[in-house]
């Protein structure tokens, strides 16, 4: 027998559970103005995460997908990022989404059901929230193969999930990626559950890492419940890409703390225990300890940080909950780039019937049989 | 009696090829099996076998002549006993039947109408294949704008599987022709997302059956993100390839995918059936800010038609044109089928029928305006599509016929479709289910009341 090809998976992890440090800090981790930015952005996702979940159950939102448990994967990816890097989020990466300068307000105008939500004013290059599970892998690819084109050193970034890993156009894109070595980094959200189905039935294989070698780039897992090791082994993957290097698969191992969505029922298939045990693993009370423990953290400082991030939060909701609904005309004007001739008369006919809707809501009452 | 060897068909579509070279020599024995000519198309060099045993008698097509087309004798065979006779006056028939769904492989006598408000009076015309100004518009787009490149399967090396893409490789390069893995839903979602970071990307399917894999990202992606982003960030983007019946590839390599694309909302559907149009309207489809849809036909990308010689001839996507004027029917149809309705038409005229033959050209945004002032004026429509009946272009035209033209109408709007089966493989079975000349010829003169 000849080996003619062998591979190992490794996995990073820097802070414990505890807080307490597995591995030596990375050296921009030194910066203690640094670890409190990225604790912050973790928090006001929890916070956003709880009020929209609220709102959601009070018939003020739409369904949305809590990221609870998993901000560290998003936070840790976009502090990754440069500005002009491109990042095509799924639809579990608000933390990363606020962080690259997207308005609370527009997420929820977006999960409210509304499409101005995604014309945010933030980074306009950034792709809108994809929810068709993993089609945004190949877009990504889409962008790197933009930059290589143009000769510019930009990266494109897509966070998936684990349920994403199976399918077709996921793997069709990682192995374009890598049979052009196009400047791509994919960061799987792998929280073990793809609504009701376990990680362990969602592939035979041993990691999900592991699929970027038949692409023919590196695969590395990361404990997605540090921020301080998915942003190194990110960064890492990131800047690898922009100098030309080619593709990367990081695995961010965590766990969904809360339902798939609000229109799911975790209790239903997976046991209380399981979630409990995993509550002690979880971002958010592990860097917290790490910064309590450098001195960097307190609980006054903690608790301004939470009224903070609650008047922010707040503050956004009422503007959501303040914006006129959309024109009528919305349906129409964004199919095409420009109006065909054809949708003319269609667009006509919904103002007229928008303006004979307005003008009978303005009568008195009893006013028209 | 010497038996004649004929140019054979080196794919169901090859209607001529060269000679490129004798490997025998008059006097020369043959072996059946045995090569004897060598002859090329644009797509491939092959060699000709002897079927029978014999010396070369006679060699009635010298090498390198090109043009030859499918089924000319260009040898004669004599068994061994025989003596040398003179060659026949006239070719014998071929003894294998030709396929029979492909298009004529005479050149098209059927003209565009004289007033062509698109071509400027006066402007020279050259006569170029479907396929050559397929190519040629994309040359110059990609002349044009640095944001437009070419991906697909085998569309650089090969020069495209059907020799569209004939020459872009060396202008162009590498790096905007660009050969990709066999990965429809792959490439399809990268170009996507190449058109959404600011690139102007042609994806070509080898066929549009192949597109099925990524119809995902035409319509979900392509056609929808526009919309879903609030107007951010749109799609500009060309998908092109052949469409629908070629000839003898069977069901699952034979299909008709207009009525599918044209149901969508966010995308333009073209689907020319002249050169001329083909180079002008792709030429748009490249420069459009929308995700287009462009169908082409295997069969029409070997036929000829007049082009005019313009520096930059684009056509405007969404309008018809009356290629034949006529005053006793309206006769629509797109792509291969205007090629026939034009035929049936000539035939109609000799009975005294006058029929007016509209080329939809896109289906998506359609042109109803001209379809309905057409049929204004001759009362009568007939709808002519090689797809399936169920949801097809003919069932939108008949049911905006009756929101548009209801009280001009005389008579039902009648289609002529394929038929509403799987395409089959047997060479009869398939002309029987593809729109054939006479099938046209019928419904026209049953609809006019002189069947």
């Amino acid at each position: 027998m000849v080996e003619v090809a062998s591979f190992r998976i490794e996995r990073v992890e820097i802070l414990r559970a505890d807080g307490t440090l597995a591995a030596p800090l990375p050296a921009w981790a030194e910066d203690g103005a640094e670890l409190v930015r990225l604790y912050r952005a973790m928090v006001l996702t929890r916070v956003y995460d709880t009020k929209s979940v609220n709102l959601q159950r009070t018939g003020r939102l739409g369904t949305v997908a809590s990221s609870l448990g998993q901000e560290a994967v998003a936070v840790g990816t976009a502090a990754a990022m440069r500005p002009e890097d491109v990042f095509l989020p799924s639809f579990r990466e608000q933390g990363a989404m606020l962080w690259r300068g997207v308005r609370i307000e527009e997420l929820l105008t977006f999960w409210g059901g509304d499409e101005r939500g995604s014309n945010w004013s933030g980074p306009r290059e950034d792709f809108p929230i994809c929810v068709p599970v993993g089609t945004h892998a190949p877009h990504a690819a889409g962008v790197a193969t933009a930059f290589k084109l143009r000769r510019e050193p930009r990266v494109a970034v897509c966070v998936l999930g684990d349920g994403a890993t199976s399918k077709g156009d996921v793997y069709e894109a990682w192995n374009l990626a890598g049979v052009w070595r196009l400047p791509m980094v994919t960061v799987v959200n792998d929280n073990q559950w793809a609504i009701s189905v376990p990680r362990s039935a969602q592939t035979a294989a041993a990691t999900l890492a592991q699929k970027a070698i038949a692409c023919g780039m590196p695969g590395i897992q990361v404990d997605g419940n540090d921020v301080i090791a998915v942003r190194e082994v990110v960064g890492r993957a990131i800047e690898r890409a922009r100098s030309g290097e080619g593709p990367a698969l990081v695995e961010a191992l965590t766990y969904r703390l809360a339902d798939h969505t609000t229109a799911d029922d975790a209790r239903r298939y997976r046991d209380d225990a399981e979630v409990s045990a995993r509550w002690k693993e979880e971002p958010v009370a592990r860097l917290r300890n790490f910064l309590v423990a450098r001195g960097l953290w307190d609980k006054e400082r903690e608790e301004r940080l939470l009224a903070e991030c609650t008047r922010e939060v707040d503050r956004a909701v009422e503007a959501y909950l303040a914006r006129p609904p959309a024109p009528a005309t919305d349906m129409i004007d964004h199919v095409f780039a420009e109006l065909p001739p054809a949708m003319a008369a269609q667009r006509a006919s919904i103002l007229r019937r928008a303006a004979e809707r307005a003008e009978r809501r303005s009568e008195p009452r009893g006013g028209r049989p | 009696m010497p038996t004649p060897i004929l140019m054979p068909a080196l794919s169901p579509t090859m209607t001529e090829g060269n000679l490129a070279r004798w490997l025998k020599k008059v006097g020369d024995r043959i072996k059946p099996g045995e090569p004897i000519a060598e002859i090329e198309t644009d797509k491939a060099t092959m060699e000709v076998e002897a079927v029978e045993e014999g010396v070369l008698a006679e060699i009635l097509v010298a090498e390198g002549t090109e043009g030859v087309k499918v089924n000319t004798p260009i040898a004669l065979l004599r068994g061994e006993d025989e003596a040398a006779a003179p060659a026949p006056a006239t070719a014998p028939r071929p003894a294998a039947p030709t396929p029979s769904t492909a298009a004529p492989a005479a050149p098209q006598v059927l003209r565009p109408v004289a007033h062509e408000p698109e071509i400027p009076a006066g402007v020279q015309m050259r006569k170029l294949t479907v396929r050559e100004a397929l190519r040629d518009a994309m040359a110059e787009e990609m002349r044009r704008d640095p944001d437009v490149f070419l991906m697909g399967e085998e569309v650089g090396q090969y020069q495209g599987a059907y020799k569209v893409s004939q020459g872009l490789l060396d202008e162009f390069g590498p790096e905007r022709v660009i050969d990709t893995p066999i990965t429809e839903y792959g490439f399809t979602g990268l170009g996507v997302g190449a058109a959404m970071a600011g690139l102007k990307p042609i994806v070509e399917f080898m066929t549009w059956n192949f597109a099925m894999q990524a119809i995902d990202h035409i319509i979900n992606s392509a056609a929808k993100t526009l919309y879903m982003s609030g107007g951010q960030m749109g799609c500009p983007i060309v998908f092109r390839g052949p469409n629908g019946a070629a000839a003898r590839v069977a069901a699952q390599h034979s299909q008709e995918y207009s009525s599918w694309y044209a149901h969508c909302p966010g995308l333009k559907v073209v689907a020319p059936w002249s050169a001329a149009d083909a180079k002008g309207l792709l030429k748009a489809a490249i420069r459009d800010p929308n995700p287009v849809v462009f169908l082409e036909n295997e069969v029409l990308y070997g036929q000829s038609f007049e082009v005019p010689v313009l520096d930059d001839f684009v056509l405007p996507i969404g309008r018809a044109k009356i290629v034949r004027p006529g005053r006793d029917l309206t006769i629509t149809a797109f792509s291969i089928m205007v090629g026939r309705a034009l035929q049936a038409a000539e035939q109609l005229a000799a009975a005294g029928i006058e029929a007016e033959v509209i080329d939809l050209r896109t289906l998506r945004p359609l042109d109803v305006e001209t379809v309905v002032a057409s049929v204004k004026r001759t009362n009568r429509l007939l709808s002519v599509e090689e797809g399936w009946p169920v949801c097809g272009i003919g069932a939108e035209l008949a049911a905006l016929m009756m929101e548009h033209a209801f009280d001009w109408l005389d008579a039902p709007v009648v289609r002529v479709t394929g038929k509403d089966v799987p395409m089959p493989y047997a060479a009869n079975l398939e002309r029987m289910a593809v729109p054939q000349v006479e099938d046209v010829v019928a419904a026209a003169r049953a609809l006019v009341g002189r069947a």
